[in-house]
């Protein structure tokens, strides 16, 4: 800050370091995927009848939402690009919007769970057997961990939408907006995997 | 005044900004004094884990409890590893003179990301804290070792959490420094720098980035798991639960054998670099110089299952991890041969500096050695978890990175302080510390090809007079490090004023003032001749 005298931009630079920062993302899930496979390969019955407990209504809902809040990012970029800031803010607004309604929707379902009394720990779930428990397990784990990166994506969101307000982003310089949507759409992709992964393989 | 004499005058030391004293160092966004603050946090945490490792070889100096009873040498040994590994071999390196010196010597005028550089420290410095925590928090410290295998790191009742997470941190700080490194090199070279006009310490650096990049994130995710496990009970390496503790010890060396990379690479970069200066001749080999180093890193992916020969695996599968450990000793053996072949016929400048990376080619070749006797399945089954295999990894972590990073440190002093180090303590420092090694870690080889286990406050009567000796080393050991760092930190005041290129070196930080100026070049270099230019 102080003794930095020599102040470097390159648009490029951000994005290659966006990207790298996506690998590492993606990796970090990749471990989880691989528990995953295992598990699921050593319990195949017990992780197909779970999987059938689960909401599809409800999974189908959050994708919907998620894959829309990432074209609304998307939009977002060209209306900064087409000089549009008052469309830009109603774009992020927008994908905050979906992003919230995502978690909203995610409360709503781990409640019903609980509320069953199917949480790790629970002494109901363990009476279901190994293959449930590390079904549900990984369910809450996984999601749980996406849900997170929506919530940090949410408040990057939001950080950019004060930001372009007071044109500190602006049609000269968003890089940071298309960074921002970089990593929301990172976080989309995680939910594709997500989603037949414990919604739909059955 | 000219601009140069007007650069060399106002360096990055006395550089005056917004902030003073101390906050003019951790606010500071310049790579310089980002280096000098790991270099600062990781020798006081390097000096923390050689206490550790001396006393719990003073335990060992005779059979039964000595000075420590068996849970605090579990402890003792679990702290030791959590800090030399995550916290100073891992960052050692990299973080150090990566950071001072990759810029300078790819002509650059920072880091391409220069705040995320100095979060990366404060996440460094908070993991180490968290790792440190650990120690005083509740019901007493990690006794896991530095692995934390499943299922003891979740059924022991002592403090594990902090811990755990903190190696976390420091995972994510290491990942952020090698995210910086990579677009650094990728964006920010100077005009006329091809990449195959990159001296051989970037190329290190671009080696270890991939490979902090892409397996740190494995071992974050399960040390998350850890986490979960222990705050949820959720089973994932639980065989009550259905888990698999192996599938734990997969996943672990997925990224811990990669480590063991992003330790080394930095450091053959390092001294590659001083053994051409100081041969006064182009590095031998240059473009094989390169393809070892990603080879290395590459096939340095596919061998975590050595770690495991005798947890259980398929026959197909120990096979192939020993092969593909067998396969990473030729881009090595490549780089040691090279060394030696840039000597031949050089016109050697016996400095200090010099003598270390002789030291370092020694004991990495003895501990690479070692390494293949434990990456053959027969041997391995009679030598896992003995003494023989303490004694290799510290050849190779220590012996290697330790001795790379101390030669470093003495190339480098005088451009980075501006000061020239006493040569005559800094040698006999140096012989202290070569033989205090040997005899340390020598017998170990020894100790553990007769059975000693490892990871034991107690042993047999039959290994007493191994580790005795063993034992007498680690004092000459930790006195020759004694010296070199008193010799090193009295230079910083009464050392002799250093000139820009003392030792005759051509990569580009020897071209520029020392200690360097804020932003290390008057004028933006444009790079003509290749990096080794002694014709």
């Amino acid at each position: 800050m102080n003794t930095h005298a020599y102040i470097h931009r390159d648009d490029l630079t951000s994005k290659t370091g966006m990207w790298l920062f996506l690998f590492t993302e993606m990796l970090l899930f990749g471990g989880l995927f691989v528990v995953y496979s295992v598990y699921r390969f050593r319990n195949p019955l017990a992780f197909h009848m779970a999987a059938g407990e689960l909401s599809v209504f409800i999974g189908t809902l959050n994708t919907v939402i998620l894959l829309t809040s990432s074209a609304t990012i998307a939009m977002s970029v060209t209306a900064m690009q087409k000089q549009n800031k008052k469309l830009t803010l109603l774009l992020l607004g927008i994908t905050i919007l979906l992003g919230v309604a995502f978690l909203v929707n995610k409360y709503f379902e781990w409640g019903g769970h609980i509320r069953e009394h199917i949480y790790p720990g629970s002494s109901v779930l363990a009476l279901r057997g190994q293959g449930d428990v590390l079904f549900y397990g990984l369910y809450y784990f996984m999601t749980g961990l996406h849900a997170l990166h929506i919530v940090i994506g949410l408040v990057f969101i939001g950080f950019i939408t004060v930001f372009v307000f007071i044109n500190k982003v602006n049609t000269e310089n968003f890089v940071l907006l298309e960074n921002s949507g970089l990593y929301w759409h990172l976080v989309d992709l995680i939910w594709i995997f997500l989603f037949p992964l414990f919604y739909l393989i059955t | 005044m000219s601009p140069e004499k007007n650069a060399a005058e106002h360096n990055y030391l006395n550089y005056k900004g917004k902030y003073k004293g101390i906050f003019s160092w951790i606010f500071s966004t310049d790579h310089k004094r980002i280096g000098l603050l790991y270099l600062f946090s990781i020798l006081s945490f390097f000096i923390i884990g050689a206490t550790l490792g001396l006393l719990m070889k003073f335990e060992l100096i005779a059979p039964g409890s000595t000075i420590m009873d068996a849970q605090s040498y579990n402890a003792f040994f679990t702290l030791h590893g959590i800090i030399m590994i995550f916290a100073v071999v891992i960052p050692g390196l990299p973080a150090v003179f990566g950071n001072f010196l990759l810029p300078i010597m790819i002509g650059a005028k920072d880091v391409a990301f220069p705040k995320i550089n100095l979060l990366s420290w404060y996440l460094y410095v908070t993991g180490v804290t968290l790792v440190l925590l650990s120690q005083f928090a509740g019901q007493g410290p990690p006794d896991t070792g530095w692995t934390f295998y499943a299922p003891y790191s979740f059924r022991t009742t002592n403090t594990m959490l902090p811990a755990v997470f903190g190696a976390f941190v420091l995972g994510f700080s290491s990942i952020l420094t090698g995210l910086n490194f990579l677009v650094t090199i990728h964006r920010m070279r100077a005009p006329g720098m091809t990449w195959l006009k990159m001296p051989l310490f970037p190329w290190s650096l671009y080696a270890t980035g991939w490979v902090q990049l892409l397996a740190t994130p494995i071992i974050g995710i399960t040390l998350l798991m850890i986490v979960g496990e222990r705050t949820l009970h959720i089973g994932f390496f639980d065989p009550t639960l259905g888990g698999d503790p192996i599938l734990y010890q997969h996943l672990f060396w997925t990224y811990s054998h990669p480590a063991v990379y992003i330790m080394i690479l930095p450091a053959m970069g390092a001294i590659s670099e001083i053994i051409s200066t100081f041969s006064h001749k182009t590095i031998f080999g240059y473009r094989f110089m390169i393809a070892s180093l990603l080879a290395i890193a590459f096939v340095g992916y596919f061998i975590w299952g050595h770690h495991m020969f005798t947890s259980g695996m398929s026959g197909t599968a120990l096979y192939t991890f020993s092969l593909l450990t067998f396969l990473v000793a030729i881009p090595s053996a490549i780089k040691v041969f090279n060394w030696i072949s840039t000597m031949h016929k050089g016109s050697i400048d016996l400095q200090t500096p010099f003598y270390w990376a002789m030291a370092f080619i020694f004991v990495f070749m003895i501990g690479g050695f070692s390494g293949l006797i434990l990456g053959s399945l027969a041997a391995n089954v009679h030598l896992h978890n003995t003494h023989f295999v303490v004694a290799h990894f510290h050849f190779i972590v220590f012996g290697g990175t330790g001795f790379a990073f101390f030669g470093a440190a003495h190339y480098w002093f005088p451009k980075i302080t501006g000061r020239m180090y006493d040569t005559k303590w800094a040698n006999i420092g140096l012989v202290l510390f070569f033989l205090g090694f040997i005899t340390l870690y020598g017998p170990m080889f020894y100790l553990g090809f007769k059975g000693m286990p490892r990871r034991y406050f107690d042993y047999d009567e039959v290994f007493h007079a191994g580790n005795i000796i063993s034992t007498m080393g680690s004092w000459v050991l930790y006195s020759g490090l004694a010296i070199i760092l008193i010799n090193l930190f009295s230079a910083l005041r009464g050392g002799k004023k250093a000139v820009s290129d003392p030792w005759g070196g051509k990569t580009l930080e020897w071209t520029i003032p020392s200690p360097p100026p804020v932003e290390n070049f008057v004028e933006t270099p444009f790079i003509t001749r290749g990096p080794y230019d002694y014709k």
